[in-house]
Parts: structure tokens; C-alpha cells; sequence
């Protein structure tokens, strides 16, 4: 019961990450937490880690990453909360995730996580689990919600069908937390294994005898040969240095075995598991009729009705949008203002660069952060607890599909209208690498409300009301163009949508709190530097009298393809900061507050299609790359700065003869 | 009498009956440009074979096994259609003229093979449905890699999930298409004669919500045809 050993690489890759809570890692044991997604997973872990808790990515992948500590009676558990998964053989992110962690043997119990809602699906991963020979507890969560359904399951005769000890647990009423701690702890000293794995039928035990034996019986050999034969790529690709034969032996069993089933091996195995599965089920619950639950499938049919459930999501979604530009304009001034009422307005060049550029970039970054980010991350907690989620995805996957996108790419979508920070974190949601990457460059094309206001306060002010919109216009063309082009060359294919609609649940304040606030922070850790050495060195570049240098060194593109005043040059500086101050700026720059007599109506249309185009901002950037990586970073970014000067000296050269 | 007659006229009594299902005579003979008397006495001779059923005065209809002989049929002629416009990059229209020709002519072994190298495709180029196969086989990924022998035929009416009508119920046949997805779905329940139920479908064909082994699952459109059932009742539309 050491953390050290066999476990010394899984640490190495934490630490590596920065995952590492507490000291060295030292603790008496890791317990994993496997579950459904949407089942309280993320409840109970909160209710086992409380605040001691990190959030970050697992190596080399966009999938969430959850770890704390527990304390009891002194021992120190460490609890690793692997990512929703609703088997371990489907090859998704998320589940290759999960299935290597156990194999690499990393974990010393699981804490299986089990609706009791939905009793049949989730024994299906859980029998996968036993299947692993690692010890299994499994908590039976939500049974207040099964009770209420008119579902009561026999729990003792459960744990005794599947040989593991089984707790009940409310996890969001912390109800059945100390009763699963105590078994975990019971289960880590006693260490047993359950035994009453699912025998399957004759051909395919006949399948796993044989290459168990080729396997020479060594550790955890039934699973290995179990999801050999289901065709498991990434652990032959594993297994084929040392153990060739029995990987050649269990591909030719595995076609076989299709052969005499007329199905693939992998559905034969389900099938047969999911029997099992079926029959434990009807053996421990009862049903009897639901006392309530009237409300909750009232607000499932008008969610998802053909014309009030997109009236509802329509309100919805402007509330989100208005509570987040409202909200977080608000704070972010109310920021600003703290800061620049202890400005001491000192010259010189150190003093301006401390202030200007590194002071400015902190409340600015800081600004986004709480002001924008922060909400964003405790509504989207409170859409996926409540189940909310889903259904917006349900509703919007046909229109989506205009930019080869399916219909989760919608909410960041939306929320990228108030700011594209939490839209480029919200692409999480969705599962595909591929879909999640062409979801973040678009949402970084949307234009958020720092840009609405250089479009309305220019164009709007100065041009009317039709030539600001004609501008969204021709950024949603673009966006739509983008996404086809998108789609027609980055490698792969959009999978549709499979996904679970959970029934509504209430979702629990607090919880929703520490969970964003856990996702939140290494946001304010890595963007919040960044943002201010940018804000630096911008300002270090003005300071040092460059930026005459530089828009003179920019003219050819602003002036002689874009058509623009030279002095608008350090505006798309600037701009890459904040793109607010773009605006900000322009009558310190133009030398007037009369922007109408520094540009004629053409030039302001095009300065700001540019300025909505040109580059996602600092802070975008920064989301970005913690995302999809500096390169996929780098790609996103100067694509929008082609593409806005390709369009911007279009537009230049069609409006000019007009106006 | 030639098989490409009785196939054409199969075609013809599908395509031209209506919501009682009965193709008028002339209608028949105008369409292939024949005598109303001709007509009449190649249904009758369908008639005996059980491939319609022919009441004078009102016409032909299918019966399940003309249905299932023109399912085949249309299935060859989209399949060519694809391998014409895909492969060969022909225009949809001379394609369509061209199957029209040679669908009477493709073996049956013929046809399985043409949809295994065009990787089991669900539509023609012209966007309608290719009917599933009646090979004995749980996907399309499985039938890909097979070794080539021929798996066994079956009888059996089933129809792509999204036929069904909302709260109608059926059983998973098979599922076509890539071995990803047939094993994500497997995962979340729908395995082989699971029962689903559709509840509802999404406006602008959308996602279909099902109801699988006491559980809800949105699967988007595409997935949903790929998903072939056994109707349970007579809940097919």
C-alpha cells in the first residue's frame, strides 16, 4: 500500500504537469474515482477532497484533470477523479484516459460511482471494472432522485451479486459520505478482489482461456485478453513488443469470433455483458409507481419542444449573455477604478512602464477574470449539473451543422458574444479533438462585446446603425466560410452526436462554486503573468518612442493596402491587448475627438471589420494556448491576421467607389 | 418473361402507388409506355409469383417480397450510382441512366462487394437512402473486414431507427458504419435486439432522443440512419 514503486512514472507525469498536491505526493494510497458521466461524480469527489483539490489537463490531452487529498483518522488518500466515461473499451479521449490509468496500475481501489436512476447502464462499467482485478466499491448515488421515481434497490443484494461492497450515498447532501470513506479504507487494508466476474459465453471463454495461458496468467491477464479480443488498438499497439503471438493469436480469435456470432467480436462481448448487466438489475430493483417527478417532466417536454424549447433556450442563452456583458463590464470597471484611484502618476520611463504597462495588463487581466470568466465557468457548471446542457446541444445540432459542427460547439458560441475567453474554454464540452479545435478558432472569430463597442462606438456613431450591422454580417459569412473550409481540411470526420440526456436536477450552490472556482484557477495562474509581460512590453515599445518606428514599418499594409491613416498602426497594436482600446485611443492618436474629420466613412468601416478580424486578443491567446497548444495558437492567430487584411483591402477597394 | 421486365415493373408499381397503396393499371402502362392490356396481364403473372398482390380495376401492390425485390434493386442502383459519381466522377444525371441499365445486370455478390470498397455509404448522390443489406452481419465494420465468405442471408423487415414514428418502439438489428461508433453506441445500451424507443426528434432533422434500457440518448441524424430495427407492431411509417 505505497504510493512509490510501479507508480513512480504515473507521479513523474504529475508533477511534470504541476499536478502535484501537497508535498513530494506522499500519501498511503490512490484511490480512482470511475463513473457515468453526469452521476454525481464530480459531487462526491468534492464531498471526499474538499478544497485540496487541483484541476488541470492529463498529459497530452484536453481532458480534464481532477486530484485531492483526504485525510482520516490518519491516513492520506490521494483521490484521482478520472473523466466520465460509460465504458472502458470505446476508444473516445476521455476513456483511453481512464483505461490506461488503471492498467498502468497506478490505482490501489476504485470508487465506482453508480446512478441509481439508471442502475442497468451503469453495471455495465461497472462489471468492465471488476473485470480490471483491481478492488471495487461501488456508491450507489442519487437515490433520492430513484426514490422519488418510485426505484428502490436492494443494496445488500447487489454488493453480494457483484461480490464489492456497495454504499448508498445523496453526495450532494453529503448523505453516505463517511459510510463510503470507512469501506474504502476497509477495502484498501483487506484488499479483495471481487470474484464474481461476468463469465460470457463458451466460445468467447474458450477465447480468453487460450490466451490467458499464451499470457503465462501474469497480471490482470483476463482483462488484457478480454479487451484484446474487443480490439482494443492502443493496447496491442502496447502489447506487440513483447508479446506478439498473443496479440497475432487474439486478432485472428477476435475474427473469429465475429465469424460464428455474425457480429463483431466487441458487440458480442457488450451484448453479453450488457445481459449480465440487465439481469442483476431486475434482480435488486423494485419499481413501483413514481411519487412525483410531474415538474421535472414538464420542464423536459417544454426543453425540448419544437418551438417553445428553442423560445425557452433563446431566453436562456440572452440572459447568460446579458449577465455576463452587464456583469462583467461592471466588475471589470469597478477593477479598473480600485487600481487607477491609487495611480500616483508619476513620468518617466520606469515608473510609466510599472503602471502602464504591468499595472494596466494585472487589472485588465484580472478584470476579464472575474469579471467575465469566473461567471462564465459557474454557469456552465450550473448547465451540465442541471442537465441543462444536453438538451441546448439536442435543439441546436442541425444548425450547427452549417459549419460541420455538432450541437454542443453552441453554448461557447453564444457565450463568446460577451467574451471569447470563456468560449475557448467552453469548447471542452466538446468530445472530438477535431470539433474542439474548429469550435475554438471560431469562436475566436465571434465578436465579443470588446469589439461591439469599437463597431458601434465608430461605424454606429459615425455611419449608422445598418453599416455596424452590415459588419457582423459580413463576420458571420466569414465565420460560416471558415468553418466549411475547416471542416473540408483538417484531418478526420465529424462524428455526430451520441450523448445521454440526463432527467433535470437541481443543481447544489456550493458545489458549483468549488467547481468553478477549482477550473478557474489555473486561469488566473498562467494568463494573468502573461497578460501583464504582453501589456509590458507594448507599453515598453511606446515608451521608447518604437511605436512611430513601427507604424511606419506597418504603412505598406495600413496605409497602402488597407487604406487607413498611418496613426491607426498603433491601434491594432494596442488592440492586440484590449481591443476596447483601440477606441480608447483613437482621439489621443488622431490628434481629434471628431473622429469623422481623421477618417472618411470607408476608412472607419474597414478599421473596424479589421479590428473585429485581425487577432484574438492577449488574454484569448492565452486561452487559447492553454486549450489547444501554442501551435494550434500560433495557426489561429495569424490565419485572422491574413485573413482580416485579405478582407479589410477587399472591402477597401469594393466600398470605395460607393462612398 | 426477361428479369429486367418484371424488375421494371416492380419499380413502377413502388413508385406509383399512393397512401392505399394500390398502382392504377394505366398509370403502369404509361409510364413504361405500353398497352393497358399488357399491363394487366404482367400483374397478374407477378401476381402468381407473390411478388404483388393485383385486384382488377384497382391495381398492384407490393407484397413483402416484391418489396424486398425492389429494396434490392434500389439498393444496386444507388450503390452504382455512387461508384459512378464517386469513383468514377461521372455527372449525377448520366449516372443515374446508367444505373438505371446496369442494376438489372449486377449479381448479388456483385452488389455486396460494391458496398464494402465504397465503405457502406448511406445515400445516393442524389441524397436518397441506400436500403441496408440482407446479409447476416451485427455492422458494416464487421462485414469489411470479413474474409470474403459469404455470410448467410436472413428474411427480415428492418428499417433505419429514423423510419420509426415518435413513441414508436423497435428492436436494434444491426448498426452500419464505423467500428467507433458501432462500439460507442454498444456502450451506452444499444446492442444488438435492445428495445429503443424513439420519444421525440429535433426540428430540421435533428438528433433523435431515444429510450434505451431506461435511459435517454440524443444521437445525431446520421448516427440515427445508420441504426437498423426490427418495428415492433406495425409502428414503421
Amino acid at each position: 500500500m505505497s504510493c512509490r514503486g510501479n507508480k513512480a512514472k504515473v507521479r513523474a507525469d504529475m508533477s511534470c504537469h504541476g499536478m502535484n498536491v501537497g508535498s513530494s505526493g506522499d500519501c498511503d494510497a490512490v484511490v480512482a474515482l470511475v463513473g457515468n458521466a453526469n452521476v454525481g461524480k464530480s459531487a462526491i469527489f468534492n464531498q471526499l477532497t474538499g478544497l485540496e483539490q487541483t484541476v488541470g489537463n492529463w498529459p497530452g490531452k484536453t481532458v480534464e484533470r481532477a486530484e485531492g487529498l483526504l485525510f482520516h483518522n490518519g491516513v492520506r488518500l490521494r483521490m484521482v477523479d478520472l473523466p466520465g466515461t460509460y465504458s472502458l473499451s470505446t476508444g473516445t479521449a476521455e476513456e483511453s484516459v481512464a483505461q490506461e490509468y488503471l492498467l498502468s496500475g497506478a490505482a490501489d481501489i476504485v470508487i465506482n460511482v453508480i446512478d441509481a436512476t439508471a442502475l442497468e447502464r451503469n453495471l455495465f462499467l461497472t462489471l468492465q471494472l471488476i473485470e480490471t482485478g483491481i478492488p471495487v466499491v461501488a456508491v450507489l448515488n442519487l437515490t433520492d432522485a430513484a426514490r422519488q421515481r418510485g426505484i428502490r434497490i436492494d443494496v445488500r443484494k447487489l454488493g453480494m451479486l457483484l461480490g464489492i461492497p456497495v454504499v448508498e450515498t445523496v453526495a450532494v447532501h453529503g448523505r453516505g459520505i463517511h459510510e463510503l470513506i470507512d469501506e474504502a479504507i476497509r477495502l484498501l487494508k483487506k484488499g479483495t478482489r471481487s470474484r464474481r466476474t461476468v463469465r460470457y459465453g463458451p466460445e468467447v471463454e474458450r477465447a480468453v482461456t487460450g490466451l490467458e495461458a499464451l499470457m503465462r496468467r501474469g497480471k490482470r491477464s483476463r482483462w488484457k485478453a478480454l479487451r484484446l479480443l474487443e480490439g482494443d488498438a492502443g493496447l496491442s499497439r502496447r502489447m506487440r513488443q513483447k508479446h506478439p503471438d498473443v496479440v497475432e493469436r487474439a486478432s485472428a480469435l477476435s475474427l473469429e469470433l465475429g465469424d460464428h456470432h455474425g457480429e463483431p467480436a466487441s458487440t458480442v462481448l457488450a451484448s453479453e455483458r450488457y445481459a449480465v448487466a440487465g439481469r442483476v438489475a431486475r434482480e435488486v430493483m423494485h419499481v413501483s409507481s413514481a411519487i412525483n417527478g410531474r415538474g421535472a417532466e414538464m420542464l423536459d417536454r417544454l426543453s425540448l419542444h419544437p418551438v417553445l424549447g428553442y423560445v425557452l433556450m433563446i431566453v436562456v442563452m440572452l440572459a447568460i449573455l446579458a449577465f455576463i456583458s452587464i456583469l462583467g463590464g461592471w466588475i471589470a470597471q469597478g477593477i479598473e477604478r480600485a487600481f487607477e484611484s491609487a495611480n500616483p502618476r508619476m513620468d518617466g520611463f520606469g515608473p510609466g512602464l510599472l503602471w502602464n504597462g504591468a499595472v494596466v495588463g494585472l487589472y485588465s487581466a484580472l478584470g476579464v477574470a472575474f469579471g467575465f470568466l469566473l461567471p462564465f465557468y459557474l454557469i456552465l457548471s450550473a448547465l451540465e449539473n442541471s442537465g441543462y446542457l444536453p438538451r441546448i446541444a439536442f435543439l441546436m445540432d442541425r444548425p450547427c451543422h452549417l459549419m460541420g459542427l455538432h450541437g454542443k460547439a453552441s453554448v461557447p458560441f453564444i457565450v463568446a458574444f460577451g467574451c471569447n475567453v470563456p468560449a475557448c474554454v467552453g469548447c471542452r464540452i466538446i468530445e472530438t479533438k477535431r470539433d474542439r479545435l474548429i469550435a475554438t478558432f471560431l469562436s475566436t472569430l465571434i465578436p465579443c462585446s470588446a469589439r461591439t463597442i469599437v463597431i458601434l462606438g465608430i461605424v454606429g456613431t459615425y455611419m449608422g446603425p445598418l453599416w455596424a450591422i452590415s459588419i457582423y454580417i459580413i463576420d458571420f459569412l466569414l465565420i460560416l466560410a471558415i468553418g466549411r473550409i475547416l471542416n473540408a481540411t483538417v484531418k478526420g470526420r465529424s462524428v455526430g452526436i451520441i450523448m445521454e440526456v440526463p432527467p433535470f436536477r437541481k443543481p447544489v450552490p456550493r458545489l458549483l462554486a468549488r467547481q468553478a472556482w477549482a477550473r478557474f484557477r489555473p486561469f488566473l495562474v498562467m494568463a494573468v503573468p502573461l497578460i501583464v509581460l504582453g501589456s509590458t512590453v507594448i507599453e515598453g515599445l511606446r515608451l521608447a518612442h518604437a511605436m512611430d518606428e513601427l507604424t511606419l514599418w506597418m504603412s505598406p499594409m495600413t496605409v497602402g493596402w488597407l487604406g487607413l491613416p498611418a496613426f491607426t498602426g498603433v491601434l491594432f497594436l494596442l488592440g492586440i491587448l484590449r481591443k476596447e482600446a483601440a477606441l480608447v485611443f483613437l482621439a489621443a492618436v488622431a490628434g481629434t475627438v471628431d473622429i469623422a474629420a481623421a477618417m472618411s466613412p470607408v476608412q472607419m468601416f474597414v478599421f473596424a471589420l479589421v479590428m473585429t478580424i485581425y487577432i484574438p486578443c492577449t488574454a484569448t491567446i492565452a486561452a487559447l494556448a492553454r486549450e489547444v497548444g501554442w501551435k494550434n495558437t500560433a495557426i489561429i492567430t495569424f490565419s485572422e491576421i491574413g485573413l482580416a487584411l485579405l478582407v479589410g483591402g477587399i472591402t477597401y477597394r469594393a466600398l470605395l467607389p460607393f462612398i | 418473361m426477361p428479369k429486367e421486365e418484371t424488375e421494371e415493373y416492380l419499380e413502377a408499381v413502388l413508385d406509383l402507388s399512393g397512401e392505399e397503396g394500390a398502382a392504377k393499371t394505366t398509370d403502369i402502362a404509361k409510364r413504361l409506355g405500353v398497352a393497358p392490356a399488357s399491363v394487366t396481364e404482367v400483374l397478374q403473372r407477378l401476381a402468381k409469383d407473390g411478388m404483388v398482390r393485383y385486384r382488377p380495376y384497382r391495381g398492384a401492390f407490393l407484397t413483402e417480397k416484391g418489396r424486398r425485390a425492389v429494396g434490392r434493386l434500389k439498393r444496386k442502383h444507388r450503390l452504382l450510382e455512387v461508384l459512378m459519381t464517386k469513383v468514377l466522377r461521372m455527372a449525377p444525371q448520366s449516372a443515374h441512366k446508367e444505373a438505371c441499365k446496369l442494376e438489372h445486370a449486377l449479381s448479388d455478390d456483385a452488389e455486396n462487394a460494391l458496398c464494402r470498397s465504397l465503405g457502406a455509404p448511406g445515400s445516393c448522390p442524389h441524397g436518397s437512402p441506400i436500403p441496408p443489406c440482407e446479409l447476416d452481419v451485427g455492422s458494416c465494420a464487421e462485414c469489411e473486414s470479413g474474409d470474403g465468405s459469404a455470410p448467410k442471408k436472413v428474411a427480415r423487415r428492418v428499417i433505419p431507427i429514423t423510419s420509426l414514428k415518435p413513441k414508436a418502439m423497435g428492436r436494434v438489428a444491426f448498426i452500419r458504419g464505423g467500428r467507433s461508433v458501432v462500439r460507442r453506441l454498444s456502450a451506452m445500451g444499444l446492442t444488438p435486439g435492445t428495445e429503443v424507443t424513439v420519444l421525440r426528434a429535433a426540428p430540421m432533422s435533428g438528433p433523435l432522443e431515444l429510450r434505451v434500457r431506461g435511459c435517454n440518448l440524443a444521437v445525431g441524424r446520421g448516427i440515427a440512419d445508420k441504426i437498423f430495427v426490427e418495428p415492433e407492431g406495425s409502428a414503421a411509417t
